[in-house]
């Protein structure tokens, strides 16, 4: 084993498509593009492509830096590079920017090309089946035939396991993280605060803010913050600030007193000066739309029946966002079809974000998982 | 566990080819590594110990994480040909939730276990120590086991449970033992079913 190191200055690329895409939502895309990041190098037989997908608020730059920015580290550099666990000597890794997304590919912030104006609110909804879809035509553009594996946490967890449904021949194992099979009324509850927070923002113009030179910064702000504390457990929110008060004493104000208002405010003002709010409202009506069972009267073994690969499902004991008990429902919906799979449940206090770090025995986990990938 | 290889080669002879087997405690998967290759089963193991688990993982085995003391909850009725608990039900709590359990999901248990009524056991009790052998290799401090009992025991146990024993074998140093189990055998393996 050598040591960990960072795949390095990395470069994104641009793919462009003219065969109109159907969606799920009625809609289409005539044209479209996707951007991607690529990682080591893809094999004579075209074998060991691993296809990583992204979360709500991720996107293509999984591993590495750019030349001229090199604090933008890719988010799950952690686990992608040679020696880490999801290793480049071996894989030829990709990641892919989702449509609809704010970070190059056809989304509301590009250009609508029968329009030639921005697209804001007029870009079509789009589902993680939608997804699925383009990231299959990327592949082809690419030579891959079949994915060695298919992997995800959170959204791009149902990605991965949508990979199975809809390509079972493309590909051989898919590792489903901190996901769920669908979301539940909870689940959505919390996406549609959020979405309100934009909506009734004053300065979202329907969506079609960048037009009148102003972005739902306050709207944004209050989505990430619902957003972030489900991403952390009770536990590590008591862990990291527990009623640590800013000034030592209570000021009798609503300016910031305890350390957990600083920290949501300036996470969310982060959240709000990169990312883009139709982006928001758009990817977090794929998570609830999600749910692979609908069709077969929320019979989720019926669903998974189609599935043909080898699985990893792993979810985390503190994650109350997608808990365990969504993940067995994969788990067991899988079993009970004869499928391959294992499971694990990471015993670790940090919530759904887990899935972003690199717990001990979570990427040991994966590395063994990886490791017996045959390519 | 190295030791007792030979409860496997009992085991194998009483799974079928093709067969879907639970195997519950199944550390690192030797003993599903070795029925698929043999019996080519369809198998799943279960772990609760996250080094095990990944062992398994690296082992190309199917494991799925779970805690036996709470059941087998969201596995269906009948769903396995045979669940096999090798050397794992003394360290277990819900001895009997367990037993329930797995004949719930399956149409046969296989289960072994060290015989605490093994001579040198009892011998060593008359001695005034706690028995340490190679069935029972921790010391009592140490030890995972919580549930200590004998073939005769676990024989009134199933009796008890309407459990229907179709095959009990008593073994020492890996010889089968015919007469006097409980008094010679170190270790056991049972076929159990439903008595109904």
């Amino acid at each position: 084993m050598i040591q960990a190191q960072s795949v390095g200055v990395v470069t994104a690329q641009r793919a462009d498509f003219n065969t109109p895409l159907k969606l799920r939502s009625g809609g289409q895309l005539d044209q479209y593009h996707l951007v991607f990041e690529t990682y080591g190098t893809l094999n004579a037989a075209r074998s060991n492509a691993v296809l990583v997908c992204h979360a709500l608020s991720g996107s293509h730059h999984l591993a590495g830096r750019y030349a001229d920015e090199a604090h933008n580290i890719g988010w799950w550099d952690n686990l992608i590079g040679p020696g880490k666990p999801l290793d480049t000597r071996k894989f030829f890794v990709i990641g892919v920017n989702n449509l609809g997304s704010c970070y190059g590919s056809s989304g509301p912030n590009q250009m609508n090309p029968s329009t030639g104006k921005l697209w804001g609110a007029d870009f079509p909804f789009v589902t993680v089946e939608d997804w699925v879809e383009s990231q299959a035509r990327l592949a082809d553009q690419l030579g891959i035939e079949r994915f060695a594996a298919v992997i995800g946490g959170s959204l791009g967890g149902m990605q991965a396991l949508s990979w199975s449904l809809q390509f079972p021949e493309r590909v051989g194992h898919v590792a489903v993280i901190a996901a769920a099979p669908k979301l539940t009324a909870q689940n959505i509850a919390f996406n549609e605060v959020a979405r309100q927070a934009i909506l009734t923002d004053p300065d979202f113009h329907g969506g079609h803010y960048y037009e009148h030179g102003v972005v739902p910064a306050r709207g944004l702000k209050l989505a990430r913050m619902v957003g972030h504390i489900t991403y952390l457990s009770d536990d590590a929110m008591a862990e990291k600030f527990g009623r640590s008060l800013r000034h030592g004493r209570n000021t009798y104000s609503y300016d910031v007193e305890f350390e957990i208002e600083s920290y949501l405010r300036h996470q969310g003002d982060k959240f709000a000066g990169y990312f883009d709010a139709n982006t928001y409202l758009l990817t977090t009506k794929a998570l609830d739309y999600y749910d692979p069972a609908f069709e077969y009267g929320g019979h989720l073994p019926a669903a998974l029946a189609r599935a043909t690969a080898d699985f990893l499902v792993v979810s985390f004991t503190t994650d109350w966002r997608f808990s365990p008990e969504r993940s067995r429902e994969i788990v067991y919906g899988l079993l009970h079809n004869r499928r391959n799979v294992s499971y694990a449940e990471i015993d670790c206090p940090t919530g759904h974000d887990s899935f972003l770090l690199d717990e001990t025995r979570y990427h040991a986990l994966l590395s063994a998982w990886f490791d017996r990938i045959e390519v | 566990m190295t030791a007792y290889r030979y409860d496997y080669e009992v085991i194998t002879q009483w799974i079928e080819h093709g067969e879907k087997v639970l195997d519950l405690g199944c550390g690192d998967g030797d003993l599903l590594k070795h029925l698929i290759q043999v019996r080519q089963v369809q198998g799943y193991g279960v772990e609760n110990d996250p080094i095990k688990l990944q062992a398994s993982v690296r082992n190309g085995i199917n494991v799925i994480q779970m805690d036996l003391e709470k059941g087998l909850v969201g596995l269906e009725d009948g769903f396995f040909d045979h669940v096999i608990m090798s050397l794992s039900l003394q360290a277990i709590h819900n001895t009997q939730g367990i037993l329930r359990e797995m004949l719930r999901v399956a149409n046969e248990a296989v289960i072994s276990f060290p015989n605490f009524g093994y001579w040198r056991h009892r011998q060593s009790i008359l001695n005034g120590r706690m028995p340490v052998s190679d069935s029972l290799p921790h010391q009592w401090y140490n030890t995972p086991n919580v549930r200590f009992f004998t073939i005769a025991d676990f024989d009134a146990l199933c009796e008890m449970n309407g459990i229907a024993v179709r095959e009990r074998l008593g073994f020492d140093e890996g010889k089968l033992i015919l007469d006097e189990p409980n008094f010679l055998a170190s270790v056991a393996v049972y076929r159990l079913g439903r008595a109904d």
